[in-house]
């Protein structure tokens, strides 16, 4: 072969003009921050996308070669690779595909707790009449498995599901025979306050492979304000609870969860302090849910927006100087954003997704028989709005499920990619459609993207992240990395309360 | 070490491929042999018949019926047991396997479709394809005890056509417990047919070593001195991963792709998620290295920040890098744990003051051809305890 060797130039010719692909942009930090097709973003001066669309940018430029690398433009000197950017947003979806993956089984309404936000315990019900019947049950079990998904989870809750352990007992080994024979993968997790667990109950579990989620709001003054129940012990019981089902279960099996309500908003790093004291490594800074009771009692519970956001920078970058301290703890929904934002998969969070989680990724099947699209979309049913409620395990079929109006008139409102403010949101790869928030909150499941708690709380999340992210930090990103790599990262959140 | 050596030879002007006896066989054992003869050892026509060829450092006293290959220039290099090739008509031997080392190659074709600027290997327009493809059969069946690894490289072992496929099948016959890599510039795996059939030759334990040089089309294929070279590139490894081939990603670190390096791994990262390895590699000072190295050469001690981003970059995301073809000393230390030993043995060397070294052992030292350009900051470094001997095999 010829050893001639030709120059940059022969190879890399400036081309002429550039085309541009599909992207979204806004201003950050006195910069431009433009995101692509494929949720992949890059910080470039001001002006940048004006010089784009007039097409005056300098394709001789580093920045054009970046613009180039990241599927930003593409010019006729090389193929623009449209099939890579076709995989890495099919990447990006891939957690949609395989059907319905949570199911949650609300085994009874009962509960002995009587806290302010929750949506659906019945304190003073007789046994029985708010119990799943074994019948519903047996629906139910075959609804789930017919999902196409090849690994699904049961998740059993309240009310208080050890209340109805009996019901648990009857669930779980006829889930299992039917995951067996359909050659199904299952993980079963109760989510309890553990408040009336016994050794019986927890080597029951122990048994059959169970793992436990709880409440824990944090100290003692906290959790006992939120989560009343007679005798004011609700901490005392949660933490013995919590330290029973590890000696039995596993430290890796026994998750908490916490619930911000307006008298948590002054103690984030009291609460964080809480869970490294009970060594958790993962912390769910989650603001109340706006359903339910939560919405009844919002002169005690509920607060705005903004102060959350304050809340969670606060709580943020308290668990950052823990993580700086040497104890590893992961903020989860930080950890979920920035595995949307930093990494070419999506996520399983269900409350987190374009198109929305509704029924795709989680059914909700009630003690009654009757199906949600959501843990959230049943509390609405508590206070007599059934808009999504799917149907009834005893009348319907997934495909009716699916196919009914309700089912629909919900999926048309699932895509943040065609709704009005989240279209052209530079942000929209990142967040989610929530049809059921807005519905609750606005009264139109399309919803309101100004007045829309759902949007200020992700706007200032993420471009909270954003900022960390520009700014680089060494020993942070490897922190943040850590938490988007390491052994808890995304699992389904279990959403129980 | 040496890898060839010339003598005269006799009685056949064809390659003979055998394995090296150092010491007198039983006849029956003799067929796949070349009878490798000690100094002043006599022999006779019965005492070599039956072996493939017979090699002689001195003169032989008479001519044997056998091949022979006599009067060799160096012989120190050959070691029972070692697979050589002779040619008759130039008096060529030819290590091509030595059991003893740690890294074994079958070396397929000198072609390429690239003409990169760093080329080890500079290619040759030469059709041998069909020669260099029955010497590795012959190889393939001649191997023993079978290697834990075996790269097939060339040249670009893409350009064989069928008869890569040949090789590999025959490959996944003999020893299908061995782990093949393959060194390709990846640009023929764009065809979606020629992925397919890859794939479904279904060896057990193969892939594929890419290297990948720019984020930026045009800068890949300036370096690659070839048009279209990126596009081919990146299309050929998704069809790769496609077909469930699995990839490595092979970068070689010079001036050239130092300025992006993060960009690229970032490029990587997304576009290439599902490569299984990257390999950040310093430059060889051979093959075409040196008449480009102007536009090459920067010392490693130059880049150790470049490196070090790049290879948090990947580290942190979970992404296995190894760092190829570097001395520890000039390395950060914080870089130690992913600098591999990656020299082939024969082509290994170390440098006077590399004697005083206490991280001696564990470095992978330089190519024999880094004698005449190196960094200009090796040194000994005096450890107590180099904690890196584990982390390098």
């Amino acid at each position: 072969m010829a050893r001639v060797f030709y120059p940059l130039e022969r190879f890399a010719p400036a081309p002429a003009g550039f085309h541009l692909l599909p992207f979204r942009f806004t201003r950050l930090h006195g910069k431009e921050l433009l995101v692509n097709e494929a949720g992949e973003f890059l910080f470039v001066p001001t002006g940048t996308v004006q010089s784009l669309t007039d097409e005056h940018l300098d394709t001789n430029t580093e920045l054009y070669r970046d613009l180039k690398a990241k599927h930003f433009v593409y010019d006729d000197s090389s193929s623009p690779l449209l099939d890579i950017l076709a995989t890495k947003v099919r990447t990006k979806f891939d957690h949609m595909s395989g059907g319905t993956k949570l199911h949650i089984f609300v085994v009874t309404l009962r509960c002995e707790h009587s806290c302010d936000y929750c949506q659906v315990s019945r304190q003073t019900a007789t046994r029985g009449e708010f119990d799943m019947s074994t019948a519903t049950a047996d629906r139910a079990i075959d609804m789930m498995m017919d999902s196409p998904a090849h690994a699904v989870t049961l998740e059993i809750q309240g009310g208080e599901p050890l209340l109805a352990f009996d019901v648990i007992q009857y669930i779980i080994p006829r889930a299992k025979k039917l995951a067996f024979e359909k050659g199904k993968d299952l993980d079963i997790v109760v989510c309890t306050n553990l408040a009336c667990v016994t050794d019986d109950i927890l080597k029951y579990f122990r048994d059959e492979g169970v793992r436990v989620s709880t409440s824990l709001d944090g100290p003692a003054f906290l959790h006992n304000k939120n989560r009343p129940r007679p005798g004011h012990n609700s901490y005392e019981k949660a933490i013995e609870g919590i330290e029973r089902s590890r000696a039995m279960l596993g430290m890796e099996s026994v998750a908490a969860l916490m619930t911000t309500t307006a008298a948590s908003l002054d103690y984030a790093a009291e609460i964080v302090d809480e869970y490294v004291r009970r060594e958790f490594h993962s912390i769910f800074l989650r603001p109340i849910s706006p359903y339910g009771f939560a919405i009844k009692t919002h002169h005690r519970t509920g607060y705005e927006m903004e102060r959350f956001l304050d809340f969670y920078k606060q709580g943020l970058a308290h668990i950052l100087k823990v993580n700086r301290g040497g104890y590893r703890i992961a903020e989860v929904y930080t950890q979920i954003l920035l595995a949307k934002i930093l990494t070419p998969h999506g996520t399983r969070y269900v409350d987190m997704q374009s198109p929305a989680g509704e029924a795709w990724s989680v059914l909700v099947y009630n003690y009654d028989g009757d199906v949600y699209a959501s843990d959230e979309s049943r509390m609405l049913a508590e206070m007599s709005d059934w808009t999504f409620r799917l149907g009834n395990v005893h009348k319907d079929t997934r495909r009716t499920l699916f196919t009914g109006e309700p089912a629909l008139q919900m999926f048309h409102a699932s895509c943040n990619q065609s709704l009005a403010g989240c279209s052209d949101c530079a942000f929209q790869s990142y967040c989610a459609a929530d049809p059921v928030y807005h519905h609750a909150t606005q009264g139109d499941m399309y919803g309101h993207r100004p007045t829309s708690g759902f949007c200020a709380r992700n706007m200032g999340v993420i471009k909270g992240l954003f900022s960390i992210i520009e700014e680089n930090d060494r020993e942070t990103m490897r922190i943040l990395w850590s938490w988007v790599t390491g052994e808890t990262a995304i699992k389904e959140v279990v959403e129980c309360v | 070490m040496r890898l060839t050596t010339m003598g005269i030879a006799g009685n056949f002007d064809t390659s003979i491929v055998g394995i090296l006896a150092t010491e007198s066989l039983p006849p029956e054992q003799r067929s796949p042999t070349i009878r490798l003869l000690a100094p002043n050892e006599t022999s006779t026509d019965e005492s070599l018949s039956g072996y493939r060829a017979v090699l002689c450092h001195d003169a032989l006293k008479s001519v044997p019926s056998v091949p022979y290959v006599h009067r060799l220039r160096e012989s120190d290099h050959l070691k029972d047991g070692d697979i050589v090739v002779l040619e008759g008509n130039t008096g060529l031997v030819r290590s091509l396997y030595r059991p003893y080392e740690l890294h074994h190659h079958l070396f397929v074709t000198e072609r390429c479709n690239s003409n990169c600027l760093m080329c080890s290997q500079p290619p040759k327009d030469r059709d041998d394809v069909e020669a260099l493809t029955e010497r590795n059969l012959e190889l393939i069946n001649l191997i023993a005890p079978h290697p834990e690894y075996l790269t097939i490289t060339g040249g670009e072992p893409t350009l064989l056509g069928d008869h890569l496929f040949k090789l590999i099948s025959q490959l996944k016959l003999t020893m299908p417990e061995t782990e093949l890599h393959i060194l390709t510039n990846g640009r023929t795996f764009a065809w979606p047919e020629y992925a397919r059939r890859f794939a479904e030759l279904g060896h057990p334990k193969i892939s594929l070593g890419v290297p990948l040089y720019a984020d930026f089309a045009g800068a890949h294929d300036h370096v690659v001195q070839a048009r279209g070279a990126f596009d081919q590139t990146v299309a050929g490894l998704h069809q790769a991963a496609r077909n469930g081939i699995r990839v490595e990603v092979r970068v070689v670190l010079h001036k050239l792709t130092i300025p992006r390096l993060t960009k690229l791994v970032d490029y990587i990262y997304h576009n290439l998620t599902f490569a299984e390895h990257v390999a950040l590699m310093g430059l060889e000072y051979t093959g075409y290295t040196p008449r480009n190295i102007e536009e090459l050469w920067i010392d490693p001690y130059d880049y150790q920040d470049e490196l070090e981003e790049a290879v948090e970059y990947l580290a942190v995301r979970n992404m296995t890098v190894s760092i190829y073809n570097h001395q520890l000393c000039v390395l950060k230390p914080s870089l130690w744990r992913y600098a591999r030993k990656s020299i082939s043995d024969w082509k290994t060397l170390y440098l006077p003051e590399c004697e005083q070294c206490s991280a001696l052992p564990a470095c992978g030292g330089l190519f024999q051809w880094a004698v005449k350009k190196h960094s200009d900051h090796i040194h000994a470094i005096s450890l107590p305890q180099p904690s890196v001997a584990e982390t390098c095999s």
